[in-house]
């Protein structure tokens, strides 16, 4: 099975870009490993800005570039960019309104072992707050890379989080077409509707299959924006199916789960679930063990989805 | 010069004036950094009021926000925006709020949260090395404001990247809203520290415009150095009884003190054209 790390695809289809693009300009904040970003360092280092370990000043520096006409990506781990430099974001990019995307890699658990504080489990619900900002969470490589071209050709803010892990390719090739802000349906059934975003949408699609050999026709949502949303998509589909279940790598407080309830609660006989951490400093573990503790690999949502249908109906 | 200071002190009228009508605003740090503004934008800065976002302007950023009311007091007089729309200031809807946004003309970044104008302004310089554009770039900070770890962070950086096209400016009136800058949390030795950061480091008296022009018209001293200026002012300037007060940080002034304010300006502007 074909693997790609996101933050890679990332880099890679941003240096292409900034290969004919003179206004892209990157910045980060000792990270351009992690981010993936040193090729531009290398090869294009007058387009190349570190600043140290300074996430605030990363973000203030990224917001003046973008303000004198260049197109700014700052990256670097979405722990540090969803928090430590988060007022920076809120003033200096989002009610300013710069052109400052913030790439923020090895988000959610997939820092696994190294503790909590280098976990992010709380930006969709920051980001979602805060206005003049959009938030994105690419679910493979292609889909990441064909978003990237569409943020060049963007001159409003946003927030873009990755993993660090490889993870399997959904899509066929770049060229699929992707809309600006709106969902992807993956799959079609008539029992329960699944929304993902990010990269765990891998695993709610093998969670349909599994659901499918026990007799349970699921829809599969991608919902790579969460804002703005596809409340039109989300609404349609959830008004036929009425079951509707979301995961996400998020805690169950202000993401995608809260959007899409926000966005069905008119329709009171649907019925949602949220799947995602609950609200406690994760275990210890890999990223793999610690969806398996929390049940998003393909069993626990599987397993999720019966419980859940069999208590509703 | 002359002219300067007539300016000045014509400002500092309509800064009490927006204040009262509005019954709110930050009329100390507004007075302290009025002649350092008038300096900028009468005597040293290129810009063109009708093309705010010419892209060889030179930069301003008031990173010390609250002292928003000398600010748009200066682009209205420019013509920025029309000055009556000085009357609106703070009122429902209106797009003068109480700290700078980017929907008046001539701001260039939301400002308020303290700690944030320097990194934007070495961003901003940044991209004019980049583009080999001969503008400059002005940043100007509140002494209190230096407790934001996020300004020396901004300081390493903009040295390290040597950055000559960068001014920041130090609102030095040594008071903040809770008391003396080195009762709070003690700044000095300033010089020494900016210094220590890779800064030119300059001193003026923050009120007298023939030292403030000379200082900013021979920048840069020192090629591949940003360069601070410490301008030693007075919170309150220009109002006897508001002077080295802390209480008018941010405090409206009552009917009385409003006509005491005004009668003192005003006859100082008399004076001021008679002598002439």
């Amino acid at each position: 099975m074909n693997k790609i790390a996101l933050r890679h695809a990332i880099a890679e289809a941003l240096f292409s870009i900034a290969q004919v693009d003179p206004r892209v300009v990157v910045v980060t904040s000792d990270a351009r490993g992690s981010a993936g970003i040193s090729m531009f360092f290398d090869q294009m280092p007058e387009r190349a800005v570190e600043v140290g370990i300074a996430e605030q000043s990363a973000v203030g520096i990224a917001a003046g570039l973008a303000l004198s006409g260049k197109k700014a990506f700052v990256f670097g781990p979405a722990c540090f960019y969803s928090a430590r430099s988060f007022e920076q974001i809120k003033n200096d990019v989002a009610y300013t309104g710069s052109n400052v995307k913030i790439i923020g890699v090895s988000g959610g658990v997939s820092y696994g072992p190294l503790g909590s504080t280098h976990h992010t489990l709380h930006d969709i619900a920051l980001f979602r707050a805060t206005p003049g900002i959009d938030v994105i969470l690419p679910s493979d490589a292609f889909q990441a890379n064909a978003i990237i071209k569409m943020l060049c050709e963007r001159e409003n803010p946003a927030y873009l989080r990755v993993g660090r892990n490889p993870v399997p390719l959904i899509y066929d090739s770049p060229k699929s077409t992707f809309n600006y802000g709106r969902g992807v349906v993956l799959r079609k059934g008539q029992d329960v509707v699944l929304i993902a975003t990010g990269e765990v949408v891998w695993h709610a699609l093998e969670a349909a299959r599994l659901l499918a050999e026990a007799g349970i026709d699921a829809t599969v949502l991608d919902m790579p924006f969460i804002k703005p949303l596809d409340e039109e998509l989300i609404i349609e589909v959830a008004s036929q199916i009425q079951r509707v279940v979301t995961i996400e790598e998020h805690s169950v407080y202000g993401g995608l789960g809260e959007a899409v309830t926000h966005c069905l609660s008119e329709l009171p006989s649907v019925a949602v679930k949220i799947l995602g951490i609950p609200d406690e400093y994760p275990v210890t573990g890999t990223q793999e063990e610690v969806y398996r503790h929390y049940g998003f690999h393909a069993e626990g949502i599987k397993g999720a989805v019966m419980d859940f249908l069999g208590k509703v109906g | 010069m002359k002219q300067l200071e007539r300016k000045a002190l014509q400002l500092r009228i309509e800064v009490l004036k927006m204040i009262y009508e509005a019954g709110s605003g930050h009329i100390g740090g507004s007075l302290s950094s009025l002649d350092i503004l008038v300096s900028l934008f009468y005597g040293v800065m290129r810009f063109d009021p009708h093309r705010p976002f010419w892209e060889e302007r030179d930069r301003f950023i008031l990173s010390k926000g609250h002292s928003v009311e000398a600010y748009y007091a200066v682009l209205a007089d420019l013509g920025f925006f029309p000055r009556e729309e000085l009357r609106n200031y703070c009122r429902f809807g209106s797009r003068l709020t109480g700290h700078p946004t980017t929907k008046v003309p001539g701001v260039e970044v939301n400002t308020g949260s303290l700690g944030h104008g320097l990194a934007v302004g070495a961003g901003m310089a940044m991209a004019g090395k980049m583009d080999q554009k001969g503008y400059k770039v002005y940043v100007l900070m509140g002494d209190g404001e230096l407790g934001e770890g996020s300004v020396w962070e901004a300081a390493q950086i903009a040295a390290h990247y040597k950055l000559d096209n960068l001014i920041g400016i130090v609102d030095r009136n040594k008071l903040q809203i809770s008391g003396c800058t080195e009762d709070i949390l003690r700044l000095e030795d300033l010089m020494n520290k900016w210094s220590a950061f890779g800064w030119e480091v300059l001193n003026v008296d923050g009120h007298n415009f023939e030292e403030l022009l000379k200082i900013f018209k021979a920048i840069p001293l020192t090629k591949n150095k940003p360069h601070v200026i410490i301008a030693h002012t007075t919170k309150g300037k220009g109002v006897s009884f508001m002077e080295n007060d802390r209480s008018w940080h941010h405090r409206v002034p009552s009917k009385e003190e409003f006509e005491k304010a005004l009668g003192e300006l005003s006859t100082k502007l008399r004076e001021l054209e008679e002598n002439e």
